[in-house]
């Protein structure tokens, strides 16, 4: 049997105005607009170096909420667009200013366009791009860092996460469902007021930074209003009754929040879509922003509405498709260069999640969390991505039914192991309900929700590494020397020899990695500190300080490590063909792989078959992937940040491995040049034989907890999943794994022949999603590249 | 024991998932196996030519030099030991599926020594044990096994005896006899009957009517019947062994969606519920 990918089964499940707004969502084009950053350029040129940067940033903020477009769209319940109108994407240049050349590029290019018009493009090289010359964060990066990170990073060892993009990551706690601006506001004042100048040195600053706060707070009140003023306008020249009444609704909600603590479900999800579109019109830091554990945050509002008779389930199922059609209308920030090689998506990846445990941590599992998972089916956007937790208390009725959507084959949800990620905050230090109060955002990164500001620095390319290391130092690829001369690996006796090597030049990278990421967080502590956002997490109010200034409970700084499966494989390769046996040369391996194995298929092939690989519960490699693993954290753990904080590892990749791929010469496991390297956790494109169990069990022998997350992709055929038994089995698998301590695992459900069909007739697959690395893609939107990588992923067939 | 492959993940052999481990040798040599290799108790030789570079490596080294696996020997002699390391691997997932290990061949049965050794090792470490057999074998063979394991799957091939000869090589009184005879049993383990549906070999109405009326004559009812539909992977095994799949040109054919919605209304009729698949 054949799972329809083009025609969800359960379509008949929206609404003639759900259907309708999805529709209008996936069909319009992804467009570029110039506003903000005219609003901003006017502000800035006006007023730059005249207050503190804080109060700068916030009026700035204000600026563009009084100024910007207001959009409602016709039959919007949730109302509020991050651009004038749905999937217009505004650009930043305080962080990094587009070049003319780049916004042709981002215009016509064939993957991910963002379209722009000429008239635009003139507007912006006269009002905008002059004066951005030398002002911007990625200016600021790239006169700063060495020459030898500069050679490291253009040649793919690690990417930089911060030189387009504001460093992101987190999610929201529930404290906005109970507070409104208002009262934050009367916080802000009371915490100015107990202000000590005398004993406490940088009083003053905390009253800036809280003044910049307060400022945010009437920014956002004021995007309210005039959503409010536009919906009473509309209304009065609605001829339908009940749309006139809608607006009226809409109006009235707008009034209300977010200025105060919502009163009902659609108040409490307008709430939330007030915050977001704040935080993200504010700056554009990475993995957008994400509403956290929704069916906890939104189900009092649900249970209220269902006793007063004022919420019935179709009607708390409609609003939630509108406010999802939200999310899918905000693409991500248009990226260039090595960016957007690294990820390569409209995807901004908010990733909400379900289920789980509550605070205390009890069940959480409610109505509301199946409701979002028929949403989640029946919408299938590209966003927002959805992530069902799956914890020892977790009902099985519940896996059963995110089975039932991951058979879709939509590439989500995926799943979480709350008894793994809570033991992961908890050993960074985070208290047990903090940690029961966390979850994942992004791709499968950890997090205290409304607490952390938890900040990805970059990937590191493990494989890579490896590759510099059996060139004593030299990049073959760039034909630079970029790494330390640890030494002709053709001379080495042993394997510890060699791995000791490896090891001399991972720390020579993540040291010089470490170095530069300490003062991009400065960087952006004093040129663009998040006044809004720092709102909503704990304790930047009551510190007085800013997300980006250590503000936040927690601090934490992110390397992502990538690729583990391939330099196990290729470190196994070695210790078991070289070092053991002795069929092979270091020469012979060496030579094979720098002519990228051409004339020496027996050799490649035999290596393939016959060497232990990760993936397979086979000791021998698994003990390598561990050593790798644990010799990661040892280097990039615990170093102070500039917040007060600590780094950590974390391993995941997006598309990264793609990139990362796409630098690296032939390796010796087998694998071919400038194709991908492995993703996350995951094995190596078909290193994995023997069946799932045998991958979370290799999976499981790390100990994920030392981690800031892990990421398993497996792909199934939809013929694995045909019957409820067979669904029940998928989630022993599961269970089976976060047993053993995993933290995350996603599925991708599609037949290699449905994928290649659609390489072939991409027209008849444009809503075809598949999931990548912590995140789900539009297939069309790929890369051949990414999609022959998508093909050759293990395929777990049904015996 | 003599096993030509162990299967992880096998989702597909009884409940729950399990580990099959797949015994070389069997009386019966079906025109439809599936596991052709199994049928001989000697090692078998299996050759995928798409896969082989012509490096002649087997040659001067052996098969297991073979780089590409193209060709590869299925029969291997596995200690209780290491049969046992592989079946613990997946203990977790086993239990929490309600799993086990499935013992099939081949015919299970026709080394039962062997068998019982690996049952009641498995046995003490309370793992759920299948036996997927023929029953054709000597009663009292059927009688030493049946205590050490938890349920078998038996299939129901052909109700005419000399048809059942003429697909399979052995006539059915045999295997008819003793499922009769363990349907008897108190406290048996239990039973899941299967018939591979094939559309021109044992698909008809005669057949049907006669598989539903031998069913619901036993003792006691299996506790679970299913109909597997027919398909031709064995076609591609006999490829790789060199040999002829089907070669006196018998009429097989999958099953329609009609027909198999069809036997299980024939077997309804006889009150008795069947699974498709399984």
């Amino acid at each position: 049997m054949k799972f329809p990918l083009t025609c969800p089964a359960n379509e008949g499940g929206m609404n003639e105005r759900v259907r309708r707004l999805r529709q209008e969502s996936i069909d319009t084009p992804t467009t570029l607009t110039i506003e903000r950053a005219l609003i901003e350029t006017a502000f800035y040129k006006e007023n730059y170096g005249k207050m503190p940067n804080c109060i700068l940033r916030a009026r700035n903020f204000y600026e563009i909420c009084k100024k910007k477009t207001i959009y409602i769209g016709d039959g919007e319940l949730i109302v509020g667009e991050r651009g004038p109108k749905p999937k217009a994407v505004p650009t930043f240049p305080e962080l990094t200013c587009h070049s003319v050349e780049d916004l042709h590029t981002l215009n016509s290019r064939e993957l991910q366009p963002y379209y722009i018009s000429e008239e635009d493009i003139r507007t912006y090289e006269r009002e905008v791009i002059p004066y951005w010359q030398g002002r911007t964060q990625r200016e600021r990066i790239f006169s700063h860092v060495s020459k030898e990170w500069e050679e490291a990073y253009h040649a793919g060892v690690f990417t930089e996460f911060m030189e387009q993009r504001a460093g992101g990551h987190t999610a929201m706690d529930g404290k906005m469902y109970r507070s409104g601006l208002l009262d934050l506001k009367k916080r802000i004042a009371e915490r100015i007021a107990s202000l000590d100048y005398i004993n406490d040195p940088l009083a003053t600053d905390k009253e800036q930074e809280l003044e910049a706060m307060s400022i945010s707070c009437d920014a956002a009140i004021l995007f309210a209003e005039r959503h409010a003023d536009l919906a009473e306008k509309m209304a009065a020249e609605e001829k339908d009754e009940q749309r006139r009444a809608e607006l009226l609704k809409i109006a009235d909600v707008c009034r209300w929040v977010p200025a105060h603590a919502p009163r009902d479900l659609q108040e409490a999800i307008q709430m939330y879509w007030f915050v977001h579109l704040g935080t993200v019109t504010e700056l554009n830091g990475w993995d957008c922003m994400n509403p956290g554990h929704i069916d906890q945050h939104l189900w009092p509002f649900y249970e209220k509405g269902l006793k007063d008779g004022t919420m019935t389930r179709e009607k708390a199922k409609e609003l939630i498709s509108c406010f999802w059609i939200k999310f899918n209308n905000q693409p991500a920030p248009p990226k260039v260069g090595v960016t957007a090689l690294e990820s390569g998506t409209y995807n901004d990846f908010t990733n909400i999640n379900i289920g789980g445990i509550d605070r205390e941590g009890r069940n959480a599992v409610n109505e509301l969390s199946y409701v979002i998972l028929e949403v989640q089916e029946e919408l299938h956007e590209l966003q927002p991505g959805l992530s069902v937790h799956v914890a020892k208390v977790t009902p099985d009725d519940f896996v059963l039914a995110a089975a039932k959507v991951i058979r879709q084959g939509h590439g989500y949800p995926s799943l979480f192991n709350p008894d793994a990620y809570t033991k992961e905050l908890m050993r960074q230090g985070k208290s047990r309900e903090d940690a029961n109060e966390g979850g994942c955002s992004g791709c499968i990164e950890v997090g205290a929700f409304g607490k952390e500001a938890y900040i990805l620095t970059g990937y590191l390319n493990t494989p890579k590494i490896l590759e510099i290391t059996l060139n004593n130092g030299l990049d073959p690829v760039s034909g630079k020397k970029l790494g330390l001369e640890t030494g002709d690996p053709r001379t080495f006796k042993t394997y510890d020899e060699l791995y000791e090597a490896y090891h001399k030049q991972m720390l020579y990278f993540v040291n010089m990695k470490l170095a530069v990421n300490n003062y991009i967080e400065r960087m952006f502590s004093l040129y663009a500190p998040a006044t809004f956002l720092s709102l909503f997490i704990d304790d930047c109010i009551e510190k007085g300080q800013d997300y980006y200034s250590g503000g936040a409970r927690y601090n934490t700084t992110y390397i992502q490590c990538t690729g583990l499966g391939t330099i196990t494989d290729c470190l196994s390769t070695l210790k078991t063909h070289v070092f053991g046996s002795g069929r092979y040369t270091m020469d012979e391996l060496l030579q094979a792989v720098a002519k990228n194995w051409e004339g020496e298929e027996k050799m490649r092939q035999y290596i393939i078959n016959h060497t232990p690989f990760f993936g397979n519960d086979n000791d021998e490699a698994d003990a390598i992937a561990v050593k790798v693993y644990d010799d990661l954290v040892d280097a990039i753990e615990g170093h102070p940040n500039t917040r007060g904080g600590k780094t950590q590892l974390n391993m995941l990749s997006t598309t990264c491995h793609n990139y990362f791929g796409s630098v690296c010469g032939a390796s010796v496991n087998g694998r071919m040049a400038r194709f991908a390297i492995s993703d996350g956790t995951s094995p190596a494109h078909g290193a994995d034989t023997q069946g799932p169990t045998s991958v979370v069990k290799s999976l499981g022998k790390l100990d994920q907890t030392k981690s800031g997350g892990t990421l398993l992709n497996v792909r199934f055929v939809p013929d694995m999943m045909k019957g409820e038994e067979d669904l029940k089995k998928l989630g022993s698998l599961i269970r089976t794994y976060f047993t053993l301590g995993g933290h995350h695992i996603q599925f991708n459900v599609v037949d290699t022949a449905t994928l290649h069909d659609a390489q072939q007739h991409p027209e008849r697959y444009r809503d075809l999603l598949v999931r990548v690395a912590g995140y789900s893609d539009y297939f069309n939107d790929m890369t051949p590249q990414l999609q022959n990588e998508i093909i050759a992923r293990t395929e777990n067939e049904a015996f | 024991m003599r096993l030509f492959d162990i299967k992880r993940f096998a989702i597909h052999d009884g409940p729950g998932i399990r580990t099959t481990l797949f015994m070389k040798g069997c009386p019966l040599h079906c025109v439809w196996c599936h596991n052709p290799e199994g049928i001989s108790y000697e090692p078998t030789r299996l050759f995928t030519a798409s896969k082989c570079i012509h490096c002649g490596a087997h040659e001067t080294e052996g098969v297991e030099a073979c780089p590409t696996l193209a060709l590869q020997e299925a029969g291997k002699d596995w200690t209780l030991e290491d049969i046992l390391r592989t079946v613990e691997k997946e203990r977790l997932v086993m239990e929490e599926s309600g799993g086990g290990v499935t013992l099939c061949g081949g015919e299970p049965l026709m080394h039962p020594d062997a068998l019982l050794e690996v049952l009641q090792a498995l046995g003490e470490r309370r793992f759920h044990r299948t036996v997927d057999t023929t029953l054709c074998a000597p009663w009292s063979v059927v009688e030493r096994v049946m205590p050490h394991a938890e349920l078998f799957m038996v299939d129901v091939k052909h109700m005419d005896s000399v048809l059942h000869k003429e697909y399979t090589g052995v006539g059915n009184e045999l295997i008819l006899d003793n499922i009769r005879r363990f349907a008897a049993i108190e406290g048996r383990p239990q039973l899941w009957l299967r018939i591979p549906l094939i559309d021109g070999v044992n698909a008809d109405d005669v057949n049907l009517e006669a598989t539903a009326a031998f069913i619901a004559s036993l003792p006691s009812r299996p506790e679970q019947v299913n109909l597997l539909p027919y398909h031709d992977v064995g076609k591609a095994k006999h490829a790789r062994m060199g040999s002829q799949y089907n070669p006196k040109n018998y009429t097989m054919n999958v099953p329609s969606e009609e027909l198999l919605a069809h036997a299980g209304d024939v077997f309804n009729h006889y009150g008795i519920t069947t699974i498709i698949g399984g």
